[in-house]
């Protein structure tokens, strides 16, 4: 009971006139910006993050408005995905499978209906879990002292390559690197500088928000510059006829159970680290079609395979946002970057969050189901106007989101020297991606990274310089357990996995969720 | 090949940043542990990445050609231009030109990329400006 008064405190701060126009206003965004091919959850949540925090916006608007996006974009991908065969984001790749199909035989209107529902039904039942589960998670994480925190924060690095990773070894390599770069700047504990060369811009460390904006939104860029003229270039695929939009209810009936099962499985998948949003809509697709497709109708058009993986990636986003909020330790990309919006409004995010902010969380969960009732409605009814954005063609978009990151960032600092420094991780981004090296533990690195070693040094300091403390007790102990299983288990088992989930995918890994 | 490149590359980089740790000024007032000792591993973990790549690399990346590798160092030149006339030529004439630049290479004829350039920027000016208030670079003439 509990629990519900403090949701309803929550509706009772998210229910004001600004944050339902943010909530509007980010959905709206971020539906657009998942159905656009090129941009997704992550590289779009980067590009507004300074925009939110230049224009003044308190911790809990900017934080509604932002996982407004979020859980827009996963609305948003698949419109391209049934239109265009073209996955949005990379959760939408699975919804390609049938919904393509389905749009030839002239029911794209019936698949898009269809899916808006299914995402709803995930993200809807999703957050309920979120508001169960985050709070008994937060109960453990009192018990944790800095050795079991260093702990965790190795079994997020290990966990985040994910079990569908090529090659651990790059992650390992990209979360050395991102924990490198936010070792640039003073010292916290000893005041001295470390890495800055003398360069007194450097003193301050490097803003993650310029690392995140040049790595996610400036790399996309060079992206489309390579691939111009190519068959990734969208700008001249043939339209789809949408037809009628509204989903019969039979249709929705025939669904539910594949509906329900699936959100279970994908908000599971959400929640337990190095899976995310794609393993939760890959994992719903193919047991769906073990279970109940029977005549073989799966991949030529079925509806259920259209509400299977939806479901799936939509329940994923909310269960991730379970060990960001809980924890401060998130699981994928996005996540990732919403505990950037935490850290840059000075929130600091884990289990003390919940008693020390109650009305940034249960007023970001309150906003959460108010956004998502709004998606639905926007996304039924108004789908026609989104499938018209995509005729936006990239050689417009593309400057456009090189642009405005570059308002946001200046926004922030005023300095040349941050924007030369964002030019500088979009061509690394960019080279990192050909090489197929992780964007997102760089991420995770230099978020993380101070909090990581002042955590690693507390532990020691506390026992009189005994590094045998970090595995002193059998919480973190456990945790390690699971880090090293989580790091070696893709090595072993990954490559069936990421076999069955090459089929329709793009090569460069870009839009991760 | 490639990879081996980014192996040898990234073992220099841990060297490098080994070195760089172990000539950190230490203060007299230091806790056990040291602001040495957390760079140390990460080299170490960049460092033992770095030769598995050497020793066991991936399979080669797809390269674009000689001259789309240019196209992009000249977008990135570009961008760097943009990052240094901002504050001396202003925002909307900067922006202009690198819009106009990026969406030509994009793909657009060369007057349409003029007026997608300006139009970008003035619409840009016009929502972060004029609606919602962000300061965003003058120049001599206060835009």
């Amino acid at each position: 009971m509990e629990l519900l008064s403090s949701l309803a405190d929550g509706f009772a701060v998210a229910l004001t006139w600004q944050n339902i126009g943010l909530a509007l206003l980010g959905c709206f965004l971020g539906t657009i910006m998942g159905a656009l091919p090129g941009l997704g959850p992550s590289n779009g949540v980067a590009i507004l993050i300074p925009l939110a925090f230049t224009l003044g916006l308190g911790a809990t608007p900017s934080l509604i408005l932002l996982t407004s996006v979020y859980y827009g974009a996963m609305y948003g991908g698949r419109i391209s995905s049934i239109l265009l065969n073209i996955p949005g984001d990379e959760p939408a790749m699975m919804t390609c499978l049938d919904g393509y199909p389905m749009a030839q035989q002239g029911r794209a209107g019936e698949a898009l209906a269809l899916s808006g529902v299914a995402s709803f039904v995930g993200a809807f039942f999703a957050t309920w879990g979120l508001v169960f589960l985050a709070p008994q998670l937060v109960k453990v994480a009192l018990l944790f002292g800095p050795a079991e925190y260093f702990a965790l924060f190795a079994l997020a690095f290990a966990t985040l390559g994910g079990i569908s990773s090529t090659n651990q070894a790059k992650s390992a390599f990209a979360a050395a690197l991102g924990l490198g770069l936010a070792m640039i700047g003073v010292d916290t504990q000893t005041g001295v500088p470390r890495f800055t060369f003398g360069e007194v811009h450097l003193y301050d460390g490097i803003d993650f928000l310029v690392a995140i904006v040049g790595l996610f939104a400036l790399s996309e860029v060079f992206i489309f510059l390579e691939h111009r003229g190519t068959d990734r270039d969208i700008s001249d695929k043939p339209r789809m006829k949408i037809g009628k939009i509204i989903p019969s209810w039979k249709l929705i009936r025939y669904c539910t159970p594949t509906m329900l099962r699936t959100t279970g499985l994908g908000f599971l998948a959400g929640v337990l680290p190095g899976a995310g949003a794609s393993l939760g809509s890959f994992i719903s697709y193919s047991m769906e079609k073990r279970l109940v497709d029977r005549k073989g109708t799966f991949g030529k058009g079925d509806p259920r395979g259209v509400a299977a993986p939806e479901a799936g990636n939509n329940a994923a986003a909310g269960g991730a946002l379970v060990p960001m909020l809980a924890l401060g330790v998130p699981g994928s990309g996005t996540t990732a970057v919403l505990l950037a919006v935490l850290l840059a409004l000075n929130i600091t995010p884990g289990p003390l969050l919940f008693s020390q902010n109650p009305d940034v969380v249960w007023g970001l969960i309150a906003a959460l189901f108010i956004g998502n009732i709004m998606l639905l409605a926007m996304n039924i009814p108004m789908v026609g106007l989104f499938t018209r954005v995509l005729m936006v063609p990239p050689r417009i978009l593309m400057p456009i989101v090189a642009m405005v990151s570059f308002v946001g960032i200046y926004g922030i600092s005023g300095s040349s020297f941050d924007l030369l420094v964002m030019v500088g991780f979009g061509v690394m981004g960019w080279v990192l991606r050909k090489l197929d090296v992780p964007l997102v533990p760089v991420i995770l690195g230099t978020l993380l990274g101070n909090e990581m070693e002042v955590n690693f040094r507390r532990a020691v300091n506390i026992s009189n310089g005994d590094y045998w403390t970090l595995v002193g007790s059998p919480l973190a102990i456990t945790l390690w357990a699971i880090a090293i299983a989580g790091f070696v288990l893709p090595i072993l088992v990954g490559g069936v996995i990421r076999k069955r989930m090459r089929m329709p995918k793009d090569n460069e890994g870009a839009v991760t969720d | 090949m490639s990879d081996r490149i980014f192996g040898g590359i990234g073992l220099i980089l841990a060297l490098f940043y080994g070195w760089q740790a172990a000539i950190i000024q230490e203060s007299f007032l230091t806790d056990t542990v040291g602001p040495k000792m957390f760079p140390f591993i990460i080299a170490a973990m960049m460092g033992l990445s770095s030769v598995y790549f050497l020793l066991k690399p991936d399979p080669e990346p797809h390269w674009p050609r000689a001259g789309r590798l240019a196209e992009i160092g000249l977008a990135a030149l570009v961008l760097a231009a943009y990052a240094e006339l901002l504050p001396v030529a202003g925002f909307l004439i900067s922006t202009a030109i690198a819009a106009a630049y990026l969406t030509w290479r994009l793909g657009s004829g060369l007057i349409e990329s003029l007026i997608i350039g300006v139009g970008t920027s003035v619409g840009i000016y016009v929502i972060f400006r004029l609606v919602l208030g962000l300061s965003l670079a003058r120049g001599p003439f206060g835009f």
